[in-house]
């Protein structure tokens, strides 16, 4: 797989601060790209350094082979953009819009098509200042799908949409890896970037602190899978001693810590011959979401210590 | 620089300019209500200023016609002051003077005898600065009459002018300067105001990072600016110029001499605005660096007063300002109909000036933050 986007020890510095931190990653042909982080994390800047609107102070960046601050006209044409905020002329509609941008990028566009596929037709000839946040940023997927790119920067474009709307971005983008286009996606619903991402970075204070494919960051950074008994409070006890693996008791119900898929059938088989009473068995696996929370609290922890003992 | 795109450009802006009645109402509106404002407040005084005169010919013929004509321009009233009053006071200047008076013409003793032999003589012409308006009235009136008597003794040799007198052979009433003066202002005002206001807002709220990323050029974008001021200067100039005719009585010319500027004009502003609106960091500083470069311009151009009517110092300023060169321009077309040396200066100024500015403001302005 070809690379369409390297970046390598990029660092951006806004006078005394440094939004990032010699960061390293980079992003095949075709994949959904999911680039997380907490607020003020450094993922727009970054974002914004690779679409060439913001000067890299050091390192490397490559965007379809092009130098995206020096070669930005020849860049523009290729990328797709929805920046963090989105923002357009406040008396034109969004009909009127994507007509304009067509005619900038000298491509006919169906305007209701790419309307209907972002779900905003019924708006179509409203203005822009009487959009809903939800419509605006809807209307800047449409403006970003206008010339065909090849990649799409999309800066947390489902925040503030309803779970339908949300739904429906979903289906675009899916529709979109399917036309084999790259998507660089910034997102803090961890579900979302679960459900489309083929591969993860994890940003915090400007560094990249996990990377990945969503199952492998779970796998590595998560803890291990638990199997949850409901029933009598002698559970607990029983499964320490027949299974030889770790068991805690949270709010009366037995929670083992699996190594194997075996070890489920092992536990349920012992508990079933010891004839002790049981109401319901479930197993939990960490999402990425909890793997997020603790790898992100985990460093603010860390970050907190060191500095209270300076 | 592609046509189709900025043909895009113009429309998205042009309809988002008239959707908005805010500026729809001041690039419209306020041109009809600073010209019927004008118009109103000056329109006695044009048709009546009183002229004090000291004839010291007062036996001869050539000078009383003088007079009897000049009181039929309707431009001036002429009330004679006897010398003996004059001398009084000390003088006529003082006497005009002391009395509040503000225009005084002084008929020389042996102006009659002159004319008749074809020896030239030169009544004076007392304008206070203070009252640019009534001089500049009466000083056309006067030139216009002896430029009459002139052509009718002489066969249009030079016998008797009007010391000081620098105004074109036609009488001109303040409502025909005014016409090309408002319309200077309109040229002016309403192009820099929007792009001092456009390059902060639309940094601001992040439109020239979007545009960015499109193929869109600064060049591009700026002339879409540009064709759509010049249009509305079209439009505008077309509204002063029926009110001021029919409704104040303008004479004024309207021939191709004028297109040049009516499509400089705005070029020059939409650029200068945008130049402004760049080399400032804040909003707050493009208001004030924009306020800075049009305030002088607004009232030291020509716009509401003639130029001829300054004095030495005003008149050296105002020839520092570029929108001098744009009424200039537009008077020597209008209500001169000189298409001389003049014409060609001012054009030039407002040719090579907007190629400048043009080229400055695209160099100044960024799309994105560096
Ligand atoms: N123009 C700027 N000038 C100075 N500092 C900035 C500027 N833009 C961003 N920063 C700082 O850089 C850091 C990273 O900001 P950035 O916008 O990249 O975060 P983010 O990960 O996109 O956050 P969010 O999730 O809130 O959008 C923050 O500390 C922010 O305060
Ligand atoms: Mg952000």
């Amino acid at each position: 797989m070809p690379k369409v986007i390297e970046v390598d020890g990029l660092v951006k510095e806004y006078g005394a601060v440094t939004a990032v931190d010699r960061i390293r990653f980079s992003v095949d042909e075709g994949q959904v790209f999911a680039f997380l982080g907490p607020n003020g994390a450094g993922k727009t800047t970054t974002v914004e350094v690779l679409e060439g609107l913001r000067e890299a102070t050091k390192g490397t960046v490559s965007v379809l082979g092009l130098d995206p601050w020096t070669d930005g006209r020849e860049l523009h044409r290729q990328i797709g953009v929805i920046p963090q905020d989105f923002r357009f002329f406040e008396k034109i509609t969004p009909r009127e819009a994507i007509e304009y941008y067509a005619a900038l990028f000298d491509r006919k566009a169906d305007a209701m098509g790419l309307l209907r596929q972002v779900g905003l037709d019924d708006k179509a000839n409203a203005r822009f200042d009487t959009l809903s946040g939800g419509q605006k940023q809807k209307l800047g997927l449409s403006l970003a799908l206008v010339n065909d790119p090849k990649i799409y920067f999309l800066d947390e474009p489902t925040t503030g949409l309803d779970p339908q709307a949300r739904r429906s971005i979903w289906e675009v983008i899916k529709t979109l890896k399917a036309a084999h286009r790259t998507v660089f996606l910034t997102t803090h619903y961890l579900e979302e970037a679960e459900l489309l991402a083929d591969q993860v970075a994890i940003i915090h204070h400007g560094r990249i602190i996990a990377e990945g494919t969503p199952a492998s960051i779970i796998r590595e950074h998560g803890r291990p899978q638990r199997l949850v008994v409901e029933g009598s409070p002698g559970l607990p006890e029983l499964l320490r001693t027949s299974l030889k693996l770790p068991v805690r008791v949270d709010a009366g119900r037995a929670v083992v810590e699996i190594r194997e898929r075996k070890d489920i059938v092992q536990a349920m088989v012992a508990i079933e011959q010891s004839g002790l009473p049981w109401s319901g068995f479930a197993t939990e696996s960490d999402t990425l979401e909890d793997v997020f929370v603790s790898l992100v609290g985990r460093m603010d922890d860390g970050v907190l210590k060191s500095e209270g003992s300076a | 620089m592609r046509p189709r795109r900025i043909l895009a450009d113009f429309a998205v802006f042009s309809k988002g300019y008239v959707r908005n009645p805010i500026a729809l109402f001041f690039s419209l509106v306020f041109p009809i209500i600073l010209i019927a404002m004008f118009g109103f407040i000056f329109q006695s005084g044009t048709t009546k200023v009183n002229l004090y005169v000291e004839n010291l010919d007062h036996n001869s013929n050539a000078s009383r016609t003088f007079l009897t004509i000049l009181n039929h321009t309707g431009a001036v009233n002429v009330n004679l002051v006897a010398p003996s009053d004059a001398n009084a006071s000390g003088g006529f200047g003082q006497y005009l003077s002391n009395n509040g008076y503000t225009v005084g013409l002084v008929i020389p003793a042996g102006f009659g005898a002159a004319y008749l032999a074809g020896n030239a003589t030169s009544p004076i012409l007392y304008t206070d600065p203070q009252d640019l308006t009534s001089g500049g009235v009466a000083e056309g009136a006067c030139t216009g009459v002896a430029n009459a008597m002139n052509l009718a003794a002489s066969h249009g040799k030079q016998v008797v002018t009007i010391s000081n007198a620098n105004v074109g052979s036609q009488v001109l009433k303040y409502i025909d300067y005014l016409v090309p003066g408002l319309v200077g202002f309109t040229i002016l005002t309403s192009p820099m105001f929007a792009m001092v206001d456009i390059s902060s807002s639309y940094r601001k709220d992040h439109i020239f990072r979007q545009l960015s990323l499109t193929p869109l050029t600064k060049g591009e974008w700026l002339t879409a600016k540009i064709i759509w001021y010049i249009a509305l200067t079209f439009l505008t100039t077309a509204i002063m110029l029926s009110i001021g005719t029919f409704a104040f009585g303008a004479h004024v010319t309207v021939g191709l001499g004028l297109l040049p500027f009516l499509i400089l004009g705005p070029f020059f502003f939409v650029s200068l605005g945008m130049l402004a609106g760049s080399i400032a960091k804040t909003p707050e500083s493009a208001a004030v660096i924009g306020n800075v470069v049009t305030f002088p311009m607004m009232f030291l151009s020509g716009t509401f007063f003639p130029v001829s009517g300054f004095n030495p110092q005003l008149q050296a300023v105002a020839h520092a300002l570029p929108l001098y060169y744009v009424i200039d321009g537009m008077n020597q077309t209008m209500l001169f109909q000189h298409y001389g040396t003049t014409l060609w200066i001012d054009f030039a100024v407002v040719f090579v000036g907007s190629i400048v500015v043009f080229i400055a403001a695209i160099l100044a302005f960024r799309w994105r933050d560096e």
